[in-house]
């Protein structure tokens, strides 16, 4: 059966915005254009290739069932209470089952010596062996010699699998003839060969992943990696969730703002400029503190566990939206009152077209730019806040995966003895991808929309 | 001029009258008094008493608006909102929910916070200007191509990274400085500076591109142009008429965070156990402290006011075309 989490029913919405924005961007041939450019662009087109990636395992990670089994006892079918989603059962070999604690990533054994009793009354200190990975290889007993096979396998797997992509982008060049079909793979070698890089990476973590623990286990003998995975959804929900909050507030009240002027120019400017002025890591702190009172003492408004942290996690994104907001607002009042006075405004105002089909016919396709040059800014600085909110403990629930609580956790285990350093990698490499191809992203859209940009600098 | 600061004064007064009530309604409006007691005295097996109790010691038990049961100016000051939230504006913080009075606290802690904080702002800003002119001279080059990679990479890591990983290096491996405390006198110099560096490294990023992409607009103009068909050097050009005039962004983007660093850097602070305002703020929020929390949030916006005031002041000081009205 189907679960529709409040976060997932919004991030459908996202993706839906998405298409929708798409068909209208193939629509309109000026904006066609500066999309273009976007993709044209080695790292632009780089970047939308990983960031997509991220977003489909988000995607994934978002479509939640439940389970159905038989009961002997009433002999009727019922649900389990545990909820699962479409990435946990793809990825079931990584967290079917867990060790007893820590162990290195590709180990063979757990990473702290325990006492075992040897024969009758002898005790040996040892490290024992891992209960379900690391110990069955495939093709060899040497180690290396059997993860460079796998590799050596997933990498011909991954040749098959990209031509079959190949073949779904390229399909028009395709029926016309095979050298043609070779040629625009050639001509888009950046796509090609990121999309080649990326399926090569999932497939041989994959393959590895069920003979070790690529990545280690945590304390509870968790695999990191699949942490790692799961917090995938909740870095690109906080950065997508909270701007779909905002938009509405910070469109519709910069354009009353601006365009309408007067008394309620100074209401709207009052508003922003007081919630401006509160530090946002106080606000939102405050925010989440009265949520966490609110929770506490209201423990029966949330079913099961997975909806309370659920919850929260929604409430994050609309604090956080909440106080961003202000900023876009600004921007998009002063460009309004400068539309506000331009010929062509004037001249259908003169026609006699009504504020409302000004504002929607001039105002917002001219303010558009502005809207997604913020949004994709923003994304990158939401994603890295989250992980600072967990460690001051006002971010995502405890129980959510994140890799704010990954590195809230990591704190520990640098300081124990030896140190435990593999969770902290695993947050860190996962954060850096997302982080850094967002950023190249939004500097190459902001290449394409800003009509201040200097192109030839950059 | 003066009468401008004065109306600029007063224009900040409605702002603060909309900061409390907000942070007013966010902590009794939203949740009740009681719930805040029951939450801090633990969920179960609480009793009325219990609460009345803890509401009384910390002068919860009034009314938020309006006491009844006191007659004249009274019935006004006796209540929760004159207390806790009016009082704010003549700096009368009270007592934090653990009994403590924070006033005093923020006096002793603020000073630890702008230790960090002003050599943090000052060092960064030599460093970061220093390498948006080298990336700038050499624009449209390969140095300045892998440069704007290499800051990019820089903004991408969290801060959480950093200072893990230079505590990690520098202090467990290879035991230049002590992890984390402080001091008072000179001795407090072992203990800020590895915050300072981390602090300024992690600014490297973000503020080289910023400075950067300042110049570069500046170069544009069409004075720069002259400069260059004087004859003038390109090193001459850059130092002495974009650097120049590329300091009026520069001056007032610095001033507005001039008050706030006496605010601190909560992350940085409760890494290093700095004892300033930052790490002050965290403790209160894991504690939930909720008296601490509420005037840090005056007091941050205060700051924030302020010192836009002091960059109106600063731009007429640096930019004689501006006049204020």
């Amino acid at each position: 059966m189907f679960i529709f989490l409040l976060t997932d029913i919004f991030f459908y919405f996202i993706i839906l915005t998405l298409i929708v924005y798409t068909a209208y961007v193939l629509k309109t041939p000026d904006i066609r254009e500066t999309w273009a450019y976007v993709f044209r662009n080695k790292t632009g087109i780089l970047s939308i290739v990983v960031l997509s990636f991220f977003v489909l395992i988000a995607l994934v990670d978002s479509i939640h069932i439940k389970n159905k089994f038989y009961d002997e006892k009433t002999k009727e079918y019922i649900y389990n209470s545990e909820i699962k989603s479409l990435l946990d059962i793809v990825l079931m070999p990584m967290h079917y089952n867990s060790e007893k604690s820590y162990s290195a990533p590709f180990s063979s054994h757990l990473y702290s010596k325990e006492t075992v009793k040897q024969g009758s009354n002898s005790e040996i200190r040892v490290y024992p062996d891992l209960l379900y990975k690391g110990n069955h290889n495939k093709f060899s007993d040497d180690k290396a010699y059997n993860i460079s096979i796998t590799l050596i396998i997933s990498f011909i797997k991954s040749f098959f699998i990209c031509f079959l992509i190949y073949m779904l982008i390229f399909y028009r060049t395709l029926f016309k003839n095979y050298f043609n079909f070779f040629l625009s793979i050639k001509k888009n070698n950046t796509l090609c060969f990121t999309i080649f890089l990326i399926v090569f990476i999932s497939i041989s973590i994959y393959d590895l992943s069920l003979q070790y623990y690529v990545l280690g286990t945590d304390k509870v003998g968790v695999d990191v990696l699949y942490k790692s995975i799961k917090s995938i959804r909740t870095g690109i929900l906080i950065g997508t969730l909270t701007t779909i909050v905002m938009l509405p507030f910070a469109i519709f009240l910069g354009i009353f703002a601006g365009y309408v002027g007067g008394f309620v120019d100074d209401i709207i400017q009052y508003i922003y400029t007081t919630l401006n002025s509160i530090p946002s890591v106080l606000l939102i702190a405050s925010a989440i503190l009265m949520l966490q009172v609110y929770m506490a003492n209201n423990p029966l408004d949330f079913e099961n566990i997975y909806e309370r942290a659920d919850l929260r996690l929604f409430f994050l994104c609309m604090i956080l939206g909440l106080t961003s907001w202000t900023g876009l607002c600004r921007l998009l009042r002063g460009e309004s009152m400068k539309l506000r006075e331009v010929d062509y405004v004037q001249a259908s105002k003169t026609f006699g077209l009504s504020k409302l089909s000004i504002i929607i016919r001039h105002i917002i396709p001219n303010i558009m730019h502005i809207v997604i040059i913020t949004v994709v800014l923003d994304f990158s600085a939401l994603v890295l806040a989250e992980a600072v909110l967990s460690y001051v403990n006002i971010g995502v629930d405890p129980t959510t995966f994140s890799w704010g609580n990954m590195i809230n956790a990591a704190r520990l285990e640098m300081s124990r003895e030896p140190v435990v350093w593999w969770s902290l990698f695993a947050a860190f490499l996962f954060m850096f991808i997302l982080v850094l191809f967002a950023n190249l992203f939004s500097d190459v859209v902001r290449d394409a929309f800003d009509p201040r940009a200097n192109k030839n600098y950059e | 001029m003066i009468k401008y600061i004065f109306k600029r004064f007063l224009y900040a007064i409605p702002i603060l009258i909309g900061v409390n009530l907000l942070t007013f309604t966010l902590f009794f409006v939203v949740n009740s008094p009681e719930d805040v007691a029951r939450l801090h005295l633990g969920n179960k097996r609480v009793t009325q008493e219990q609460i009345q109790t803890w509401n009384e010691e910390r002068g919860y038990n009034r009314p938020l608006f309006y006491n009844s049961s006191e007659s004249g100016l009274k019935s006004v000051q006796e209540t929760i909102f004159y207390e806790k939230s009016f009082k704010l504006f003549i700096f009368e913080f009270g007592l934090s929910d653990s009994g403590r009075d924070i006033k005093n606290d923020i006096k002793q802690r603020m000073w630890p916070s702008l230790a960090i904080a002003l050599p943090t702002l000052l060092v960064g800003l030599l460093i970061n200007i220093t390498f948006a002119l080298f990336f700038v001279f050499f624009r449209a080059t390969y140095i300045d191509y892998i440069g704007v990679i290499f800051c990019v990479a820089l903004m991408s890591i969290s801060s959480l990274f950093y200072i893990i990983g230079g505590q990690y290096l520098i202090s467990k491996l290879l035991h230049l400085v002590p992890i984390s405390g402080y001091a008072q006198g000179y001795e407090a110099i072992k203990f800020l500076i590895l915050p300072v560096i981390i602090s300024v490294i992690y600014g490297i990023g973000s503020g080289t591109r910023w400075y950067r992409s300042l110049f570069l607009e500046e170069i544009e103009k069409d004075y720069v142009k002259t400069a260059r068909s004087k004859g003038l050097s390109e090193a001459s050009v850059l130092f002495n008429h974009v650097f120049k005039n590329a300091l009026i962004p520069i001056l007032t983007g610095i001033v507005v965070i001039l008050p706030l660093l006496f605010m601190g850097s909560l992350i940085v602070e409760s890494f290093f156990g700095i004892p300033g305002l930052g790490s002050y703020t965290i403790d209160a929020i894991q504690s939930q402290d909720f008296a601490i929390v509420r005037a840090m949030v005056f007091l941050g916006t205060l700051l924030y006011i302020f010192g836009l005031i002091l960059t109106d002041i600063a731009y007429t000081l640096v930019d004689p075309r501006v006049r204020l009205k």
